[in-house]
């Protein structure tokens, strides 16, 4: 995370702010372009370390996090955030390929706001911002 | 005559469905699948039956297949919540058996209907049962609906993570409505061109986005002939910015939805 970054995403403090944490880069660019359609300041992180380290920085207001990263998965990612200062304020989206209700459910008893299954597209990504209260 | 100029006669005739004959690929990819399961070769193979066979069934068959069938659970979410937390029980109360009746006119795979049955199943009405109606045209369309199965797309568009785990199942790679749900629903093929009054009538009906796919003189009659079988105190729900059918107005808060001008003056 370079300072140059940080800066980027604070002088936009005024939009609504997200966190894009994926290992995939293609997944964090479709997803970065259709979150500032929508108005928000965008940040990525490729892992949950990253990820953390972004909230401790500067904490956003939602968080689009893939459930099945491999050093850190979505649920353990979400669990550490709430521990930080400030942590439980951001609404997380839960972002997966993985279809599974029971996974869906787990996500969501976990304190997910939302649950998107991959692929989507801009409507669903829209409909589930409303959902979650951050359209 | 052309094929698809023939088709969109067809489908004006029969249904009161405007379709563009200039649109061959949606046509063809819409009757591909006709072709397929009526063991034709090809789709103009299909309408060289349709034109020499007087079988009405096949004839049905296209015209319900090129009939548009977009659909959303809880499309215009707020709506819904409206129809479902304050018209229906103000309806329910003037009943003296409680019931309420909702119709999905044009349904097409369901989801609207369905979208009822889970506010029922999620939030029960106080002031009594309600029973959910639902027709289309075509019966490969009401066949899915019966079903519930949907695509991850499909159950994305409009539903919340807690209803899709609340109210649905895995099933391969779809998902499908429980059964508990799907029960609560009566199917019916129904051509809204045809008399609607042997239906009955009901207090909610919804037709959404059905009329504005109709040529103007079928949007008249079925606008007329739904207007016939809203209860004289019940509402139509049309898609938003359809004309509303002649005596009926908006809801201040709802543009699309519904009730007899002299129902709203009775109540103002």
């Amino acid at each position: 995370m370079s300072a140059r970054k940080r800066r980027r995403v604070r002088g936009a403090c005024e939009l609504k702010t997200c966190l894009v944490v994926d290992e995939s880069r293609v997944v964090r660019k479709v997803a970065r372009r259709l979150l500032e359609d929508r108005g928000f300041a965008v940040a990525e992180a490729g892992d949950g370390m990253e990820g953390l380290a972004w909230c401790r920085a500067m904490m956003p207001d939602l968080v689009l996090l893939d459930a099945s990263m491999p050093l850190m998965s979505g649920l353990d990612f979400m669990r550490r955030l709430r521990l930080e200062p400030g942590g439980r304020a951001p609404k997380v989206i839960f972002c997966s390929a993985e279809a599974n209700l029971d996974r869906i459910r787990e996500a969501l008893d976990a304190g997910a706001a939302e649950y998107i299954i991959k692929p989507f597209d801009g409507d669903i990504v829209a409909e589930k911002l409303a959902l979650a209260g951050m359209a | 005559m052309d094929d698809n100029v023939f088709l969109a006669e067809l489908c004006a005739e029969r249904a009161g469905l405007r379709i563009d004959p200039r649109k061959a690929y949606l046509i063809e990819s819409r009757l591909a699948p006709v072709a397929r399961r009526e063991g034709f070769g090809s789709t103009a193979e299909l309408v060289a039956a349709v034109r020499t066979r007087s079988e009405e069934r096949l004839a049905i068959a296209c015209v319900g297949a090129l009939a548009p069938s977009q659909t959303a659970f809880f499309r215009d979410r707020p709506v819904f919540e409206h129809l479902w937390r304050e018209l229906a029980p103000q309806i329910a109360r003037r009943r003296a058996d409680g019931v309420v009746r909702l119709w999905s006119a044009g349904c097409a795979t369901g989801q609207e209907i369905y979208s009822l049955a889970m506010l029922q199943a999620d939030e029960p009405a106080p002031t009594g049962p309600v029973e959910l109606f639902a027709s289309d045209l075509s019966e490969r369309l009401l066949d899915r609906a019966r079903l519930g199965v949907y695509s991850s797309f499909e159950v994305q568009r409009g539903l919340s993570a807690r209803q899709l785990v609340r109210h649905f199942e895995n099933r391969d790679e779809h998902f499908q409505l429980a059964k508990r749900l799907r029960q609560e629903v009566r199917w019916r093929r129904v051509n809204l061109l045809d008399d609607l009054s042997p239906l009955g009538v009901f207090d909610v009906v919804l037709c959404r986005y059905v009329l504005s796919s109709l040529t103007e003189e079928a949007q008249r009659r079925v606008a007329q002939a739904l207007a016939g079988v809203v209860a004289p105190d019940g509402v139509l729900v049309l898609g938003n910015g359809e004309p509303p059918p002649p005596g009926f107005v908006a809801d201040p808060a709802f543009g699309c939805v519904l009730r007899r001008a002299v129902d709203v003056r009775a109540a103002a």
